[in-house]
């Protein structure tokens, strides 16, 4: 944990294939947002995108990391996960596309939504992956109209 | 319609989050997939689904749920209960399936979440 400059910053490991723990991270960043007067619509969307991206690494990837910035201008987010990565990262984009178990659709889950809806929440987002090493997430979300993209 | 309201039409039984009961509901949505709830919930919605897990609490939470129907006759884990009692989310459970449930609350003026192809029809 570290806070300078204004800066807050966090860092929470996510545990791949554990799925009762999966959105806890999100919910205490929801928490921590809202501790901060930011408006409950970013509070709301960036709480989505945390959790869609929270979800991906439990249900995809072995393990990962997620790291959290506020600034007065920004929310930043960055998932590194270790897992097989994504070949199409095009393909992963499309809403419908999946490649979830049957065990996870079971549980909710992995009906192709989670990246395009992060997409649609987020103010910036780009996706980085290398198969067999694993994917990058990054995130923003701007706060006061401010112009940081 | 109120919680109250909502209870008595589905027959149900809250099982927490008596506080809210006369809190007023405006719209519904239902779903077993939370990654579509996801997708398409607005804050205050009432939440109606048949997944029992924990993750349908904590998307509740995510979305700003205002409540949640287990229909069918489900109900949450334990886990999912003790989250919807630390997040003070009100969780009702009722018998009927989702179709009815939906329908009952829809006929009784209760609309669903606005969708691109509500508008069209």
């Amino acid at each position: 944990m570290t806070e300078k400059e204004n800066v807050l910053s966090r860092k929470f490991e996510i545990q791949g294939k554990d799925f009762s723990r999966a959105g806890s991270i999100s919910s205490k960043i929801k928490e921590i947002l809202q501790e901060t007067g930011i408006s409950n619509s970013i509070i709301r969307r960036a709480a989505i995108a945390t959790y869609e991206a929270e979800l991906n690494v439990v249900m995809y990837a072995d393990k990962g990391i997620l790291y959290f910035s506020l600034d007065p201008d920004s929310i930043r987010l960055k998932i590194d996960d270790k897992g097989k990565g994504i070949k199409d990262i095009s393909l992963a984009m499309k809403e419908g596309y999946s490649t979830a178990t049957e065990e996870y659709r079971e549980m909710g889950f992995g009906a192709g939504m989670g990246l395009p809806n992060i997409k649609k929440n987020a103010d910036k987002f780009t996706i980085t992956s290398r198969v067999g090493k694993g994917t990058t997430l990054e995130i923003l979300f701007c706060l006061n109209n401010s112009e940081v993209l | 319609m109120t919680l109250k309201e909502i209870i008595h039409l589905l027959q149900a039984e809250l099982i927490c989050g008596e506080s809210h009961i006369n809190d007023n509901i405006e719209f519904a949505g239902g779903s077993d997939l939370m990654s579509d709830v996801l997708a398409f919930a607005k804050p205050g919605i009432l939440l109606l689904t048949g997944l029992s897990n924990s993750q349908s609490v904590r998307t509740a939470d995510i979305i700003e749920a205002k409540a949640i129907v287990y229909v069918r006759g489900k109900k949450p884990d334990p886990e999912g209960l003790k989250l919807a009692k630390k997040k003070d989310i009100p969780v009702l459970l009722t018998e009927f399936m989702m179709y009815t449930a939906c329908g009952l609350l829809y006929s009784h003026n209760l609309p669903g979440v606005y969708s691109e192809s509500d508008k069209k029809s």
